[in-house]
């Protein structure tokens, strides 16, 4: 079923969590709450839930207005960060727990339960209590319980936050089939950007109670609304310099160690004014010296990140850059090197707003004013 | 870890010796004084060896109190009663009307559910006997003196207080979330009270229960000025043994024993709950 926020506001106190939150999900789809602790996305979540109610602004599910709907009439599954498995029960009245509510019979119910566990591979260990799983075992429990009622929406905090690197690896990889599988409309929760960008259809990236971007996640990586979201997707972290772009002979250019270097025209209304230009490590690759356009760097290390080998570099300036390259192709790992810019892939900031200056938009400043 | 020393040994053995003696003397006197006649008891030098005799709570059990001046009718079986009455009831309804009340201050924060459930356990600063004068007065123009409704109604101001505040840090403890997962699982809030959070807190609830038990056997004062003879609890049916000829030690020691019995085999038996319940309580809340 689709789920539709219009203008959430919610302040526990004098503390305002969410600020105004509208978002669309579409039925089927999955839709990841990325963003730092504190952006408001757990108390997202338990609005959903219907376990705290908004102040202001309206939350429906399949078309119907949730305003005053007790958490248990709104067809939810949800898996919680800390589990929050009943400890005095098993595993199994655990993930039956939504099937008992529906008063169904024992055998139906053993069906249901085993099938999910099986699914999960948690059906060797139905009998035992909380206390006696391992935390991955409690947190595919936690799962299997979410699944089980087979919820047309499914809300999942963060689930893979309190379990092993080779665990969470594994469910990064099966979740997405489990996820499509089940057909459910899915909000996911999560701080890790890999996770946001394996298993979200599109990403909604949250902070100081607002969605600040929502897109899919190529967008988010190649688009970033502005410095911050480029900052936290991407490993390694995105290169960022302070440069004025000037008018060149082919238009915009920007200087970095002396050279000139053209982007984009669309980039002339910035011209002039501070800004921070964004350059992914996979957009610079090593290039011999004379090359068009190569900027001479200082190698200071060589770091291999399984499929890719990414050298931090120095600049003229001092400046670092970090550069990745596929792991296996050769490059140099010390001493004087030169480094090409992919101008397509360059970002522009404004450096005062930190919002990201749009090549393809409307070059005129009063801009600004239409959308106002 | 190193042995311990002999030196530290043998202190902390004295002490724990010390302590023991302390507390375990009055029980251990009271239950030799219980098996003799008042004249051994009152002998001097009191002495350890004596023909043991099972007439005190052989008159107990009868009723009848042979005295220097003659035989005295005496109800110390029905003191018991109602003493086993009292408590019983008044726990049962402490634990209806507080485990409820708990669990609302609990999760409910309304409106000035703090200073309600600090007024609740203000009833207990103040001496009761400031409370029952007044209440003397009320129960006799309500009809309530010397009934086990009235007395149940005042004992809770002894059990209320003690079962809402160890019961409400023990759902305090609970995870919130917990709760949420079953209500989101499809069930309603007071199958969600029932099936989670009041297992869930069923150690706290036992100890509170059971501390209540014990205050309420205990009360004295409260019994002594609402009820009269047929109501009154052992604590207060024990003065019937100060006769006119004197005070029958044996009695009051057979007495003592008889009455101390349940609320001592209770503790025993509950002792992990008790230190739980008492700590988790005081922590908390």
């Amino acid at each position: 079923m689709s789920l539709e926020l219009r203008n959430i506001e919610k302040a526990f106190g004098k503390d305002t969590v969410l600020d105004g939150v509208s978002l669309t999900v579409a039925r089927g789809e999955t839709l990841v709450l990325f963003g730092p602790s504190g952006a408001g996305k757990t108390v997202l979540l338990r609005l959903i839930a219907g376990v705290i109610e908004p102040d202001a602004g309206a939350i429906t599910i399949g078309g119907r207005d949730m305003d005053g709907v007790e958490p248990e009439d709104r067809g939810i599954g949800m898996a919680f960060q800390n589990f929050a498995l009943f400890p005095h029960m098993d595993a199994f009245a655990n993930i039956a727990a939504p099937l008992t509510a529906r008063h169904q019979t024992k055998s139906a119910m053993r069906e249901t339960v085993g099938a999910v566990a099986r699914l999960l591979k948690i059906d060797h260990v139905l009998h035992h209590r909380p206390k006696e799983l391992s935390n991955g075992q409690k947190q595919r429990t936690a799962l299997a319980r979410a699944l089980a009622g087979q919820p047309s929406v499914l809300l999942l905090d963060d689930p893979l936050r309190n379990v092993d690197a080779k665990l969470r690896f594994e469910m990064r990889l099966e979740l997405p089939r489990l996820l499509k599988d089940q057909g459910a409309t899915v909000i996911y929760v999560t701080q890790d950007y890999k996770e946001a960008m394996a298993l979200g259809h599109r990403i909604a990236v949250m902070a100081g109670g607002r969605i600040r971007q929502i897109g899919t996640p190529a967008e988010i990586y190649l688009s970033p609304a502005d410095i911050e979201i480029a900052r936290l997707f991407g490993d390694p972290v995105i290169n960022l310099l302070d440069v004025r772009p000037e008018r060149g002979s082919q238009g915009v250019q920007v200087r970095l160690s002396d050279q000139a270097l053209a982007i984009d025209a669309g980039f002339a209304a910035a011209i002039g004014r501070d800004c921070v230009l964004g350059l992914r490590p996979e957009a610079l690759r090593f290039v011999a010296e004379g090359s068009p356009g190569a900027i001479p760097v200082e190698v200071e290390t060589e770091t291999p990140l399984n499929e890719k080998t990414v050298t931090l570099a120095l600049t003229l300036r001092g400046r670092e850059i970090m550069v990745s390259r596929p792991a296996g192709t050769p490059g140099p790992d010390h001493g004087r090197a030169h480094v090409a810019v992919d101008a397509g892939h360059a970002l522009l900031f404004d450096r005062a707003s930190g919002a990201r200056i749009d090549p393809a938009a409307p070059v005129t400043p009063s801009r600004k004013e239409a959308v106002a | 870890m190193h042995a311990t020393p002999t030196i530290e040994r043998i202190l902390r053995g004295t002490a724990i010796a010390l302590v023991c003696l302390f507390f375990m003397f009055p029980i251990a006197w009271i239950m030799l004084m219980s098996i003799q006649t008042n004249e051994t008891i009152l002998r001097v030098p009191p002495s350890v060896v004596f023909a043991p005799t099972f007439e005190n709570y052989q008159a107990l059990i009868t009723g009848k109190l042979e005295t220097a001046a003659g035989t005295l009718e005496i109800n110390f079986m029905r003191n018991l009663w109602n003493s086993l009455l009292l408590s019983t009831s008044s726990v049962a309804l402490g634990l209806v009307l507080g485990v409820p009340a708990a669990y609302a201050f609990a999760r409910l924060k309304f409106r000035g559910s703090e200073d309600i459930a600090f007024t609740l356990l203000s009833f207990r600063f103040a001496p009761p006997l400031l409370v029952l004068l007044p209440l003397t007065i009320y129960f006799q123009q309500l009809g309530l003196a010397n009934t086990y409704g009235g007395l149940i109604w005042v004992y809770q101001l002894i059990v209320l207080p003690l079962i809402l505040w160890i019961v409400r840090g023990y759902f305090e403890d609970i995870p919130a979330d917990i709760e949420y997962a079953y209500r989101i699982a499809g069930h309603g809030f007071w199958a969600t009270f029932r099936r989670i959070a009041l297992p869930l807190a069923g150690p706290g609830i036992a100890a509170a229960g059971l501390l209540a038990f014990i205050f309420a056997w205990n009360n004295f004062v409260f019994a002594l000025v609402l009820a009269s003879a047929d109501k009154q609890p052992v604590t207060v049916g024990a003065l019937a043994f100060v006769t006119a000829s004197g005070i029958q030690y044996g009695q009051v020691a057979a007495g003592i024993v008889l009455s101390i019995a349940p609320t001592f085999a209770l503790a025993l038996y509950a002792q992990r709950y008790l230190v739980e319940g008492l700590s988790l309580g005081a922590v908390k809340g």
